[in-house]
């Protein structure tokens, strides 16, 4: 199922899938300090704002790397989105459901794929502008990118 | 007089109050969302969980495929929650026969019932008793490694199954019976089911649903899974799809995306060429079982199905009503996955129409010399949803618990110390998280050793044994 998940998706998913799955928390982190490459080194030069606005009105932010998900942003920076990221950017889950403004919707370089947009059918709230956050990788366009996350204490059987 | 006393009488508004003793039952998503909740939202608490089992998760170990490991990624937030110093496992402890209800009403100051729903509901038709007529849940408990289902009964040497039911589940009995058995493998599937699934002679295997392709209730991602497994093809009934076409530009977005998908599979289906070592996945509708066939030996050999239609005119409100029309469907091996019930753990539990009814997840309130009780997950909801709905229900009903339990002080309650005491009397092996861990690390040696990510333990003593070590 992973194999037929990695065939058919993004480059960018496909990283993400490689790097989380399967890795206890504790692994993942000792990974990101213990294989710091020549790459990695010239990115972190790099570094955008982004602003996570909860729905209670509650403004998070953060600094974040280039090339970094929005995901990897919440995880790295701790930043308290309850329960945000089950899953760790397998598409597997829709937990990291987040709203964009359209315009920012528009500028991103790919469409989600088959798979992302399968999940976002099962998430809350789905909107035209929906996306998961493990699958927007940050760019240097992307800086002041401002996001909405929808509340998840919500039952959709009542 | 001691030191802390003489603090207690002097500075006694900076004394920092005794936590709020909470307990869950029941260690599974639902209960492990609702303690992420409120370890993050109340200064100072304990929380117990007490679980049936000597290990946690539920379904997340025991109802999530075992091709679905990133589906159990989720297990690491769970941790983390687990790890903190004012949360406790104790697992082996089982509501109802360990310990009562009003007991743990009586010792703690909120008890929130997350045990879920274990049983599966029964068609209630003729020879469903018969051989090789197997509860879907028990096939899935058999795969993933679920003690009470480890020795279940069934033939896999017939080359035609029927699943009656069209959820999520019934997608998962197709996809395992129906997988490469190397790709199972590399699974944390038990060592038992692959012996028996690589012996395996079922090639064909139907999926019956009531009603009509506009509503299945399997979800669109498992949909594209299973057109996609290897070496199997998928066959529709055109009939089944008649103006279907027709209402799909008026369907809402996941129902739309899931019903353009089984159109496009039923258009390519023609396409594939046909070999004699393929497999196929047949879904059929308007289909409604009537009873078993049986042979003399009282083993299935085929199921009675009614032909149902659908009326009313408008598509949401549409009802399906059965016609004089019957239809055989021969096969050897019948899976019932018409989903999941609750059962009541304790007598004092309140039950209706298989859930127990709340408000809000506050189930009883109205005795003041007994702890608030509390549901959350599917106990409360019913069996129906993903993940993504049991976490939202649970923060909903912690965040209700995080209200009541910041109000107005109370008496201190004693939580698991006295609990204990009670428990032991019947029950000297419960298992903590560290015992657990214990499980976990051995069981993902056992599995290092064939290859696999994990070989689980199957027997309650082995793990109480390991747990030990």
């Amino acid at each position: 199922m992973l194999r037929n998940i990695v065939k058919n998706i993004t480059a960018k998913s496909l990283r993400a899938v490689g790097k989380n799955n399967g890795l206890p928390p504790s692994l993942s982190h000792q990974r990101s300090l213990a294989s710091v490459s020549k790459t990695e080194l010239a990115l972190k030069a790099e570094k955008v704002k982004v602003t996570f606005v909860l729905k209670d009105g509650k403004r998070l932010e953060t600094e974040a790397k280039v090339g970094d998900t929005l995901l990897d942003v919440v995880v790295n920076n701790d930043l308290n989105i309850e329960g945000y990221g089950a899953c760790e950017g397998t598409l597997t889950c829709s937990t990291c459901h987040v709203f964009l403004k359209q315009s920012d919707y528009d500028r991103l370089p790919e469409e989600p794929c088959d798979e992302e947009r399968d999940m976002l059918d099962l998430a809350y709230g789905l909107t035209d502008t929906s996306r998961l956050g493990c699958q927007i990788t940050l760019t240097k366009d992307l800086d002041g990118l401002e996001i909405q996350v929808p509340e998840t204490i919500n039952d959709a059987r009542n | 007089m001691s030191y802390k006393l003489v603090k207690r009488m002097f500075c006694s508004s900076t004394i920092k109050k005794p936590p709020r003793q909470v307990c869950i039952v029941g260690a599974g998503p639902a209960g492990f969302y609702a303690a992420m909740h409120l370890t993050k939202n109340l200064d100072s608490v304990n929380i117990d969980f007490i679980e049936k089992l000597p290990v946690p998760f539920g379904l997340i170990r025991y109802g999530v495929a075992p091709d679905h490991p990133e589906v159990k990624n989720v297990i690491n937030q769970f941790t983390k929650v687990a790890r903190h110093a004012n949360v406790n496992f104790y697992g082996n402890v089982t509501l109802g026969k360990d310990i009562q209800l009003h007991q743990l009403r009586q010792h703690y100051d909120a008890v929130l019932l997350t045990y879920g729903a274990e049983e599966d509901k029964v068609l209630g038709i003729e020879n469903e008793d018969a051989g090789n007529v197997i509860a879907a849940r028990s096939f899935v408990g058999w795969y993933n490694g679920l003690p009470s289902d480890k020795d279940l009964k069934i033939d896999l040497s017939c080359k035609t199954a029927a699943i009656l039911g069209q959820g999520n589940v019934a997608l998962d009995v197709a996809r395992i019976l129906l997988s490469p058995i190397d790709e199972l493998r590399k699974t944390d599937i038990t060592e038992h089911a692959v012996s028996a699934l690589a012996k395996s002679k079922v090639k064909e295997v139907y999926l019956v649903g009531r009603r009509g392709p506009l509503q299945v209730a399997f979800t669109i991602k498992e949909l594209r899974e299973q057109l996609k497994l290897k070496n199997c093809s998928t066959i529709w009934r055109k009939k089944d799809f008649e103006h279907v076409e027709d209402v799909v530009p008026n369907l809402e977005r996941p129902r739309k995306r899931l019903t353009e998908l089984m159109l496009k599979s039923l258009n390519e289906s023609g396409k594939s060429v046909d070999d004699l070592n393929s497999n196929y996945f047949k879904p059929i509708f308007f289909r409604s079982p009537k009873k078993f066939i049986v042979d003399s030996n009282h083993k299935v050999t085929g199921v009675e199905l009614t032909c149902n239609k659908l009326v009313g005119e408008k598509l949401e409100d549409q009802k399906c009503i059965p016609t004089h029309e019957q239809e055989i469907l021969n096969c050897n091996l019948v899976f019932r996955s018409i989903g999941y019930k609750s059962i009541k753990a304790d007598n004092d539990i309140m039950f209706l129409n298989g859930l127990v009814p709340s408000n809000k997840g506050v189930v009883d309130d109205s005795n003041p010399d007994l702890a608030k009780l509390y549901v959350s997950g599917w106990l409360g909801t019913g069996p129906v949803g993903v993940i993504l709905h049991t976490m939202g229900n649970s923060f909903q009903v912690a965040k209700v618990m995080c209200e009541h339990l910041t109000g107005a002080d109370t008496k201190i309650k004693g939580g698991f110390q006295e609990i204990k005491k009670i428990i032991s009397v019947n029950n000297n092996n419960f298992v903590d998280w560290d015992g657990w861990e214990k499980i976990d690390k051995y069981e993902i040696e056992q599995g290092k050793k064939l290859g696999k990510p994990r070989e689980k333990i199957c027997s309650i003593q082995k793990m109480i044994e390991v747990s030990r070590a």
